[in-house]
C-alpha cells in the first residue's frame, strides 16, 4: 500500500532577482504530468526561503531555475542551508542560462546536474525519476 | 515533533500522507495531545482569493503573537496522479517565519475539497504546538463541504461578480460558512455582493445559535483583516460557551464512522479477494447477471456467516 500511495515531491524554486519563470512552470508541468506533487513558490526566493520550504514540504526533490547569473553564489549557498537542516538526502538539479565552466564547481557544491535551455522534458522527467533517493 | 521540530513534524505529516505502516501506531500517540488548537477552515471558489487572505490572516495573528499552522490542498490530475502545488506562492513572507509552518498537499483524488490526510495534518500541528490552525481548501465548487468535519470556525471566501442572489440561496457551500467574506472589496460591486448574501442569510429559517457574519476584506490592500481576525475571535468565544463541546462530539462520531468505513471495507475486500470471490461478483455485475447493491447483500452475508 505505501509503495503506491507515496508520490515524489518536487519543489521547484527561482532563486536570484530575474523574473523569467516560463522554463520553471514548464518544467513544474512537466514533473506534474509524470505524476508527481510539484510544489512551486514563484519569483525571488532566497536560499533561506528555499531551504526553508523544501524542509516543511519534506521535498524529495529541488530543482533551482535561474537566469540572473548569480548562481555561483545562490547555488551553495542553498546546499549548505540544506545540510544545516540536515536534509543532505534531497537531490538537488538546476537549469537556466549557466555558463559550461561553471558546472564542475556546482556539482562539486552538491548540485546533481545541471540543464541547458532545449532540453527535453522527457529527459528531465527520466532523471528525476532515477535519481531520487 | 512535540517540541515542534520541523524536520520531524515534515517526515510525520508525509508518512500519514503515504499510509506507511507505521502511521497509525503515530496517530495514536499523537491524538492525546489534540484538541488545543482553534482551527479554521478556509473555503471558496478558485481566485476568490483564498491564499493571498490566508497570509493576511497569518500575519496579522502573528502580530497578535499567536503561532500558526497551515495545510493548504491543492487538486491531484484524476489522469497522472500529479499535482502543482502553488498556494505558497501567495504566502512568500510566512516563509521564514519561525511561528509559522506551511504544509501543502495534494489532494490524492480524495473528495470534497480536501485530501484524506488533511484533518491528521492539522492534528500534527495541533500536537506541535500551533495555536491556530488554517486549513485551505481546494478551490471549491457548491458541494465540497468537507471541511466542516476539520475546521471549528468555516470561513466562506468570495469575491465579487461570481454570482447573483439565486446563487446565494444554493444550499451547500452557502450553509457551512460561520463567517462570509467578500474579498477583492477594493473592486466595484463589493458591496452589492455582501447584500446579496446577507439577504440570501436572511432567509435562514433555522435557528443555529450563531449568525453568520458578512464581511469585506481587500487582501490586497489589508483593508478589514484587523475585523477578519476579531470576527473569527468573536466566533471561537461563541463555541467556547457550550457549541464546541457539541461539535466536539460530532465530530468524534465522524472521526470514528470514517475509521470504521475505511477498515470494514478494507477487511472485507481482502477477505472476499483471497477467496476469489470478488472476481466472480464483479464478472456477475459486468454481465448485468446481479446490481452492485444485491451482490453487496450477499456478499455480507457470506462474510458475516464465515466471521460468526
Amino acid at each position: 500500500m505505501s509503495t503506491k500511495e507515496k508520490k515524489i515531491r518536487v519543489l521547484i524554486a527561482k532563486p536570484g532577482l530575474d523574473s523569467h519563470d516560463r522554463g520553471a512552470k514548464i518544467v513544474a508541468r512537466a514533473l506534474r504530468d509524470a505524476g508527481m506533487e510539484v510544489i512551486y513558490t514563484g519569483l525571488r526566493q532566497t536560499p533561506e526561503q528555499i531551504a526553508e520550504t523544501a524542509l516543511q514540504e519534506d521535498a524529495d526533490v529541488i530543482g533551482l531555475s535561474i537566469l540572473s547569473g548569480a548562481h555561483t553564489t545562490l547555488f551553495p549557498r542553498v546546499m549548505q542551508l540544506l545540510r544545516k537542516k540536515g536534509m543532505s538526502d534531497v537531490m538537488v538539479f538546476a537549469g537556466g542560462i549557466i555558463p559550461e565552466e561553471d558546472i564542475p564547481a556546482l556539482k562539486k557544491a552538491g548540485i546533481k546536474e545541471v540543464f541547458g535551455p532545449g532540453t527535453p522534458t522527457s529527459t528531465l522527467v527520466e532523471f528525476v525519476k532515477n535519481n531520487v533517493s | 515533533m512535540f517540541r515542534g521540530e520541523k524536520r520531524a513534524i515534515a517526515k510525520i505529516i508525509s508518512i500519514i500522507e503515504n499510509n506507511e505502516p507505521q502511521a497509525q501506531k503515530i496517530i495514536s500517540l499523537i491524538y492525546p495531545r489534540t484538541g488545543k488548537a482553534h482551527i479554521i477552515g478556509i473555503t471558496g471558489p478558485p481566485g476568490a482569493g483564498k491564499s493571498t487572505l490566508v497570509e493576511k490572516l497569518a500575519k496579522e495573528l502573528r502580530n497578535r503573537k499567536k503561532t500558526v499552522g497551515i495545510v493548504a490542498v491543492d487538486p491531484s490530475s484524476p489522469f497522472t496522479g500529479g499535482a502543482f502545488l502553488g498556494d505558497r506562492v501567495r504566502m512568500q513572507d510566512l516563509t521564514t517565519d519561525e511561528g509559522v509552518y506551511i504544509r501543502s498537499m495534494a489532494t490524492r483524488n480524495h473528495p470534497g475539497g480536501l485530501a484524506r490526510a488533511t484533518k491528521d495534518a492539522a492534528h500534527v500541528l495541533d500536537a506541535a504546538g500551533k495555536d491556530v490552525i488554517i486549513v485551505e481548501t481546494v478551490g471549491a465548487g457548491q458541494s465540497e463541504v468537507e471541511v466542516v468535519k476539520v475546521a471549528q470556525t468555516i470561513v466562506v471566501v468570495l469575491a465579487p461578480g461570481l454570482g447573483d442572489d439565486i446563487q446565494a440561496i444554493k444550499a451547500g457551500q452557502m450553509e457551512i460558512g460561520d463567517i462570509f467574506v467578500i474579498n477583492k472589496g477594493d473592486r466595484e460591486n463589493a458591496n452589492k455582493a455582501v447584500s446579496d448574501i446577507e439577504a440570501a442569510l436572511e432567509l435562514n429559517t433555522e435557528e443555529r445559535g450563531w449568525k453568520p457574519l458578512v464581511l469585506k476584506t481587500s487582501a490586497l490592500t489589508g483593508e478589514g483583516i484587523g475585523e477578519f481576525v476579531e470576527t473569527i475571535e468573536k466566533h471561537r468565544t461563541y463555541l467556547k460557551q457550550g457549541a464546541l463541546d457539541t461539535q466536539r462530539k460530532a465530530t468524534a462520531e465522524i472521526e470514528l464512522i470514517e475509521a470504521l468505513k475505511q477498515k470494514i471495507t478494507q477487511t472485507i475486500i481482502q477477505d472476499l479477494r483471497q477467496k476469489g470471490e470478488w472476481v466472480r461478483t464483479t464478472e456477475k455485475i459486468l454481465a448485468r447477471e446481479i446490481d452492485p447493491y444485491s451482490a453487496a447483500d450477499n456478499l455480507l452475508k457470506q462474510h458475516k456467516a464465515k466471521a460468526s
